[in-house]
């Protein structure tokens, strides 16, 4: 189908767009890449009666390493550009940052669609929204009044809505520590397309490479939201999941803890095997990283 | 001659916009509504017929053009946003009668059928080729399951981009070794 008619608008800063989307109020829209927005507006799912096109924000473009550790990313860098980041930009400590974006839609998608669109469109299995929960994001977000820092956990409410005001623009994602040991992986029917389950598991591990001071483990595509599993979490703090059964038994209690749905991509039994399988699979790939 | 009616209605003259678009290495002006999609200029203002439309909600890549190089879908973008880039079609492959090394990978291979994915799978592949000159066959299969084809079933679109890809290497080889005194 064919979108309904707009007005459009091209940004050319950050404040002057602010301060325009607060002018037009709650019938405009920003648009980044394009790549949500625009198949809602195809199939008139969206129909805002303005679009500011922010493409030409260049300052919102780039991937930076701090002295202390931290790894920010410009809301306008593409999926594609932080896949093909070279490991001076994107280090070690950072890979699952990287190595996630294999698996957030087909090339053709990740070339125009952004980091900043995709966490403000907040679908519940995208790899962005997984990412940032798991590694403690703070989102920075500017409107005309300002800027403040958002904790990714208090960023997303619910499907498809997020802490940002409709005059705001989300400029930055910073994630604040080194997070060598974590994965993410996931199940579509067709590689590319959006996740039936996803999982990521970050891991604090101790010297000895074995004994986990602190986990985390998120899940997306069970629930309207990006899903802590605090039993599965404890299971590894607990014991070394190097010795047998544990992982097991923390993929186990990943899957007793969520309600997932049953839709045409899978039934909620389904869905529980598969985060049984996806836990596992992410905790051994986090161990050996 | 007096001032009278506008010639479109309020509403669309107000969406309308010109739009500078470079397509093929020509630049073009159109006068289109904000709302049109650069798939839809292509086709319909600019007569290149060559990149089609099915899904329009980016799911099957038969609108596949190349946006500054890299592959991108031509309905998920309105006209606006192509401009500033240069955008390639597959009317920029063939050099009139003769098909482009990798168009004639396809036909080798029967990399097609009916041909209605075709010019979305050259694109694509082009776009691939160019950043991924030595895929591996791993590589070649993930990239093109972004577009779909409900004739060949696949195996001969990747055998031609493989082919194409070990081709190139060839020739490349071929020139600097010609090169080296
Ligand atoms: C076939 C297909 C498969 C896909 N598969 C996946 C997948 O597997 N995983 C995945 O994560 N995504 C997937 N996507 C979506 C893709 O990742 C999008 O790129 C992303 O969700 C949106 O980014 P965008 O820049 O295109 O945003 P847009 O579509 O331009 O915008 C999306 C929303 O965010 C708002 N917005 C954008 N930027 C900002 C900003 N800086 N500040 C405030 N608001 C903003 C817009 O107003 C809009 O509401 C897929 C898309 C397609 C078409
Ligand atoms: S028509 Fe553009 S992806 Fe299907
Ligand atoms: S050749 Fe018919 S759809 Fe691909």
């Amino acid at each position: 189908m064919k979108p309904a008619a707009f007005t459009y608008h091209r940004g050319r800063d950050v404040d002057g767009v602010t301060r325009l989307l607060r002018e037009l109020g709650e019938d405009a829209k920003v648009l980044a890449g394009g790549q949500s927005l625009v198949p809602m507006m195809n199939f008139r799912l969206a129909r805002p009666q303005h679009l500011v096109d922010i493409a030409g924000l260049r300052e919102l473009v780039g991937i930076h390493n701090d002295p202390d550790g931290a790894l920010r990313i410009g809301a306008l860098t593409t999926h594609h550009a932080v896949e093909t980041a070279p490991s001076t930009r994107v280090g070690r400590n950072h890979a699952v940052v990287r190595e996630a974006m294999r698996w957030v839609g087909h090339l053709p998608i990740r070339t125009r669609g952004t980091v900043g669109g995709s966490l403000a469109h907040a679908d519940a299995t995208a790899e962005w929204c997984l990412l940032a929960i798991l590694l403690d994001a703070q989102l920075t977000v500017r409107g005309p009044d300002g800027e403040r820092a958002v904790p990714a956990a208090d960023f997303f409410h619910g499907y498809f809505t997020t802490a940002l005001d409709s005059d705001e623009l989300l400029t930055e994602i910073v994630f604040p520590r080194p997070a060598p040991h974590s994965a993410l992986t996931e199940f579509a029917e067709r590689h590319g397309d959006f996740a039936t389950v996803s999982a990521a598991v970050s891991l604090d591990l101790a010297e000895d490479g074995d004994t986990v001071r602190g986990a985390r483990i998120v899940l997306g595509g069970v629930d309207a939201l990006p899903v802590r599993c605090p039993e599965a979490e404890a299971v590894l703090s607990r014991d070394r999941p190097g010795t047998g059964g544990v992982l097991d038994e923390c993929a186990e209690a990943a899957a007793e803890h969520i309600d997932p749905p049953s839709d045409d991509n899978g039934s909620a039994h389904y869905r529980r095997l598969l985060t049984r399988t996806l836990v596992r699979r992410a905790c051994e790939e986090a161990m050996t990283r | 001659m007096t001032a009278s009616t506008p010639p479109h209605s309020t509403a669309q003259y107000e969406n309308s916009q010109l739009v500078s678009l470079q397509v093929n290495g020509e630049t073009y002006e159109v006068v289109t509504e904000a709302r049109r999609t650069l798939a839809d200029v292509l086709r319909q203002d600019l007569g290149l017929t060559g990149t089609h439309l099915a899904c329009e909600h980016g799911i099957c890549g038969a609108c596949t053009v190349l946006l500054d190089g890299a592959p991108a879908r031509a309905c998920l973008m309105f006209a606006a946003q192509a401009e500033g880039s240069a955008v390639r079609t597959v009317e920029s492959l063939a050099d009139g009668e003769e098909l482009s090394d990798l168009q004639q990978a396809f036909s080798d291979h029967h990399g097609l059928q009916c041909g209605f994915c075709t010019s979305g799978f050259l694109m694509l592949a082009e776009g691939f080729l160019a950043e991924r000159p030595e895929p591996s066959r791993a590589e070649i299969r993930e990239t093109v399951a972004s577009n779909l084809c409900r004739c060949t079933g696949y195996q001969t679109i990747v055998d031609a981009i493989e082919d194409c890809a070990t081709k190139r290497r060839a020739a490349f080889q071929a020139q600097l070794d010609g090169e080296s005194p």
